[in-house]
């Protein structure tokens, strides 16, 4: 028997988004992932100053803006020439921003969107709003277990706030930060700025090493068969990121199912646009030629998100994508923490491609992360430059691609007469979040949610808890279609 | 001790979720106390709908909505973040769906806006707005008092603005609201409490020595007035230099940006480019 269940808004993720899909006799067959807000930031962008997209791009996304105004700098410092000439200071500073910001979305993410799936908020606060309504029935952890849960949710809202006050120290204030720009960064550096950054990382980092990461263990131990659901389409892309003097934390590079590593190439991204709510004409160019011309009365379009695809394959971007292309690649820091955190449940690498193994990545990724950031603040040198002048070029194109909490993200520019001709931006909710493409293929989410056992479909935790470990940057909307009737069924929850 | 309590109705429109997220991180009180205890002994928020922050999703979380709208006519407050898309009758922009039916922003805002007690519009986009509504403003966006007028919605407005918003200007408006009453609340002639932006950055800036003495920063990362570098500070009314930002770490100018203007209804577009010098002419009357 075929249901089709709706879920609209899919709350605790970032903007606007909507997903359908079909389930018969208990499983889905297909499913439908939609971004239900257009802002047109590019088209707003044509025609301006170039250096206010740096500012403006930020914008976008509140929850992780740094990783729009690091991605927008490196694709200015690239149509402005200077991406050989950043000052050392310049590249550590803005990643010392960037990894602040990643410390902060990781944490809120688990246990401010995610956790609530999981920890029985009610059974610890009580019968309140806005812990209720919710879903009913599968919370497993409980007692004093969950008590201490709970407990975390609260202290997680002073740790993630305490990121971000890390970041105005050397960012001037969040959300949207002032100081990362074409060139460097505006922030005059001095030593006791340095020794303040340490110490609010290093309490930062205590409570990832003694508290996040242990709660995500105790969770996925409540929760194991999560390591099965939700696989995905099992390629992995990574564009690297934090760019520092030495080299990059996040290695680059596209991982296929079999775990076959490919070196990345950004001239092989297309959007196709079939299946979204923008002019045929444009589908299938790289970025740096892409078109945003909305169309809202498109037959087969249903979301504003388009469909980034690399060789015209399905790509998962975000923490699993990074941490996979830094085991696949040697990196021994990855490898370890990773066997680690698998050994507690005497899982291979396999297990990664689920729900929990999302978790476990982002967990692991926000220690590497921030232990990392320590050595950054040790090659600061404050009687050195932390920004290089610069002018803005007549002509001129610049890619800036990087990796923000939720994955990878780029920026596209093309400078005409010292303005803005082209701008194009592939956040990483539009890789993950994507609708189908031209060949039919279904976007990351879609494919992790086809194949799911929906047992109850009152209330499906299974699909939140699938959409909410890619940690997507939209609110969107979970439908579940009759595949005989097509009729839409009224949502109740107990 | 009876404890008043204010539903509070949280909706968002065309923007980033960074008005939230600063409100996530005010200090005293903190948000955990925002959301779970008393504000001050014997009034308390009761947060029914936030899209981020509730553990409720699907049509249950309209459906609170409805209920408030329809059950606590003039007892709720509404706060609006993000701006709110206009063209094409709101097809640009939905917060969920009712019975198969998209339920745009605009549809929301006007239906709640018109039984709310008060509806504070959170950050620039909800007040004037802001960067949806730059030009060519695609998406036919309005802030809320705009959206208000032309639907003849009398509940008064109070616009809350800045690229995000303070959270201290959130947290001492409502409790002015607890105080004083809705009636008390001083606000300026773009609707702002008079309270957080009372003053232009200018009057209180700390580099406004080097104003004083023509010491002017010639590139950015450099010491003395960013003025030329495009600061937005003379004409900006906002307590940014007295508060900070983030506990008070630090704030735009000191971390060597120029102010942009962030809490003006001509942001963006009459305070760009960024970081190029505008006299008062430019704004009154913008090139473009």
């Amino acid at each position: 028997m075929s249901t089709k269940i709706k879920i609209d808004p899919i709350t605790r993720i970032e903007g606007h988004l909507a997903i359908e899909a079909v389930v018969d006799d208990g499983v889905v067959k297909e499913a439908n992932s939609a971004g239900t807000l257009f802002r047109g930031f590019e088209i707003i962008l044509q025609g301006r100053d170039p250096r206010d997209a740096n500012r403006l791009t930020q914008r976008i996304c509140g929850v992780c803006p740094t990783a729009h105004a690091t991605a927008s700098a490196l694709c200015l410092d690239e149509a402005f020439g200077l991406t050989d000439k950043i000052p050392d200071n310049g590249k550590l500073i803005r990643a010392l921003i960037f990894g602040s910001n990643f410390l902060q979305s990781h944490i809120l993410h688990f246990y401010h969107l995610a956790a609530l799936d999981y920890v029985d908020a009610v059974g610890a606060i009580g019968d309140v709003a806005p812990f209720v309504p919710r879903y009913e029935g599968d919370y497993r952890v409980t007692g004093e277990v969950n008590a201490e849960l709970v407990n975390h949710y609260v202290r997680a809202l002073d740790i993630r706030r305490k990121c971000q006050e890390m970041l105005s120290i050397f960012g001037g204030k969040m959300p949207h930060n002032v100081a990362i720009v074409p060139g460097g960064v505006t922030e005059q550096l001095t030593e006791d700025k340095i020794t303040n950054f340490l110490w609010r990382l290093n309490e930062i980092r205590d409570f990832v090493d003694n508290t996040y990461i242990p709660d995500v263990i105790a969770v996925a131990k409540v929760y194991d068969d999560y390591f099965g659901v939700g696989p995905g389409c099992k390629r992995l892309l990574s564009y690297g990121g934090f760019d520092l003097p030495a080299g990059r934390l996040f290695k680059s590079g596209v991982v296929s199912p079999d775990l076959k590593l490919e070196p990345f190439a950004k001239e092989e991204i297309t959007e196709d646009l079939k299946h979204s709510w923008y002019a045929n004409s444009g589908s299938g160019k790289n970025p740096a030629q892409g078109q945003t011309e909305p169309e809202l009365k498109k037959k087969d379009a249903y979301s504003f998100l388009k469909s980034p695809r690399y060789k015209g394959t399905v790509c998962e971007v975000g923490p699993l994508a990074r941490m996979v292309n830094n085991y696949v690649q040697g990196d021994e820091t990855t490898k370890v923490l990773v066997d680690s955190v698998l050994g507690e449940f005497g899982a291979g690498v396999d297990a990664l491609y689920s729900v929990l193994g999302r978790h476990a990545a982002r967990a692991v990724e926000a220690k590497i992360v921030g232990d990392a950031m320590v050595g950054w603040l040790m090659q600061l040198k404050p009687s050195e430059p932390n920004i290089v002048e610069s002018e803005i070029p007549e002509q001129g194109e610049g890619a800036g691609l990087s990796e923000a909490p939720r994955g990878a993200v780029g920026h596209w520019i093309t400078v005409k007469d010292k303005k803005i001709d082209r701008y194009q931006v592939i956040s990483p909710t539009a890789w993950n979040g994507s609708p189908k493409d031209d060949k039919g293929q279904p976007g990351p989410v879609e494919q992790a949610i086809i194949g799911t056992k929906v047992k109850d479909k009152d209330n499906p935790f299974e699909l939140v808890r699938i959409v909410r470990a890619f940690d997507p940057c939209l609110a969107c909307a979970v439908h579940l279609l009759d595949a005989r009737g097509n009729k839409l069924r009224v949502f109740k929850v107990v | 001790m009876a404890v008043t309590k204010y539903p509070v109705i949280w909706l968002q429109g065309a923007g980033c979720t960074g008005c939230s997220v600063s409100v996530l991180n005010a200090v005293s009180p903190r948000i955990q106390n925002l959301l779970l205890d008393e504000l001050v002994p014997g009034h308390q928020l009761n947060l029914m709908f936030h899209a981020t922050i509730m553990a409720g999703q699907g049509e249950p979380v309209i459906e609170v909505l409805k209920d408030t709208e329809k059950n606590r006519k003039g007892g709720y407050i509404l706060i609006v973040e993000g701006a709110i898309p206009t063209a094409e009758g709101g097809a640009y922009g939905s917060i969920g769906e009712q019975a198969g039916k998209h339920l745009t922003i605009q549809q929301s805002v006007q239906e709640l806006g018109k039984n709310a007690m008060l509806t504070i519009a959170l950050g620039t986009c909800a007040a004037f707005g802001g960067i949806p509504a730059a030009r060519p403003n695609p998406t036919a966006c309005k802030g809320v008092q705009t959206v208000f007028s032309e639907k003849g919605i009398e509940t008064l407005v109070v616009n809350i603005p800045g690229c995000p918003m303070h959270p201290d200007w959130f947290v001492g408006t409502v409790s002015a609201v607890i105080f004083s009453g809705v009636g008390a609340l001083e606000l300026d002639s773009l609707g702002r409490p008079k309270l957080f932006y009372g003053q232009l950055i200018h009057e209180n800036c700390p580099r406004r020595a080097d104003f004083d003495k023509g010491k002017f920063a010639q590139k950015l990362g450099e010491p003395g007035c960013l003025y030329k570098l495009g600061c937005k500070g003379h004409y900006t009314s906002a307590d940014c230099p007295l508060r900070q930002w983030n506990n008070g770490v630090s704030w735009c100018v000191k971390a060597g940006s120029p102010c942009l203007g962030c809490v003006e209804p001509e942001f963006p577009d009459g305070t760009s480019p960024m970081y190029e010098k505008i006299t008062l002419e430019d704004l009154i009357c913008p090139q473009k």
